[in-house]
């Protein structure tokens, strides 16, 4: 019943918000179930974790079928922010935290948090860049030797 | 359907030792699991936490889970991953003597 050994690593490589929750969400309830939990935050999801960006994640309605409306409509200036408030409304109601506090519960649950090095470099952004609860900026290969052992999840 | 006996009490439990009937809890029984669970000892903080999930699962038909946990029973969610270090999410009802909880916070 109690499995200590099991492990999960959750790669986060989108910054919208709706693909910022479900790699925080699994994380948390890693953590919650008493697993390891481990993120790596690559390439567009570093938004997840940039200190200026956290708090600005946008959902975009373009390109996504299960939006209720017409792409030609969608993409009109102003529905992007339209669809994110809506959103976060909704998340809001239902008291679901904030991406922020999200990553500060997740930090104070002992889940461990990791940006990508190459990813870092090519956005140009330095480790005083990132939340503080992101412990290291580390390479492919560290990550893949971070999670050996791990389920591993891609988002 | 499966019993256990937890300090000296005999009570239903299901396929993950949850109890089935929160009224067969008693305070022995919390120790007992959480025994079981790994913790040796139940502090006076263990119990804030115990009571308010007892409470809380009687007023809303439902355990809470740590978000709810943090947000009213004071303490905070790192003290509540080092009350129950291997997962406050599961254990607190557990020990609690309530349903595991549905909420994914």
């Amino acid at each position: 019943m109690e499995n200590a050994t099991r492990k999960i690593a959750i790669i986060c490589s989108k910054g919208s918000l709706d693909m910022a929750y479900p790699g925080l969400i699994l994380a948390n309830a890693a953590r919650m179930a008493g697993h390891d939990a481990m993120l790596f935050f690559t390439f567009w999801g570093l938004d997840i974790v940039n200190d200026k960006k956290v708090d600005h994640l946008h959902m975009s309605p373009l390109g996504n079928p299960s939006m209720p409306i017409p792409a030609m409509i969608a993409g009109l200036p102003g529905m992007e922010a339209l669809a994110t408030k809506m959103m976060v409304a909704d998340m809001d109601k239902l008291q679901i935290p904030h991406v922020r506090e999200m990553i500060e519960n997740l930090a104070d649950a002992g889940a461990e948090l990791y940006a990508c090095q190459l990813a870092m470099d090519m956005f140009k952004l330095e480790k005083k860049d990132l939340v503080p609860q992101v412990k290291d900026v580390i390479s492919a290969m560290d990550f893949i030797d971070k999670s050996e052992g791990a389920q591993v999840i891609f988002v | 359907m499966a019993t256990k006996t937890y300090g000296g009490v005999a009570v239903e439990v299901d396929d993950e030792g949850f109890l089935k009937k929160a009224a067969e809890w008693t305070p022995e029984v919390a120790k007992a699991i959480a025994a079981e669970v790994g913790i040796p000892t139940l502090t006076d903080k263990h119990w804030k936490v115990l009571e308010f999930a007892r409470t809380d699962t009687a007023s809303q038909g439902q355990s809470p889970g740590p978000r709810r946990i943090v947000a009213s029973a004071g303490v905070s969610m790192k003290e509540l991953y080092e009350l129950f270090p291997k997962g406050p999410g599961k254990l607190v009802a557990r020990v609690a003597g309530v349903p595991k909880p549905k909420a994914c916070l």
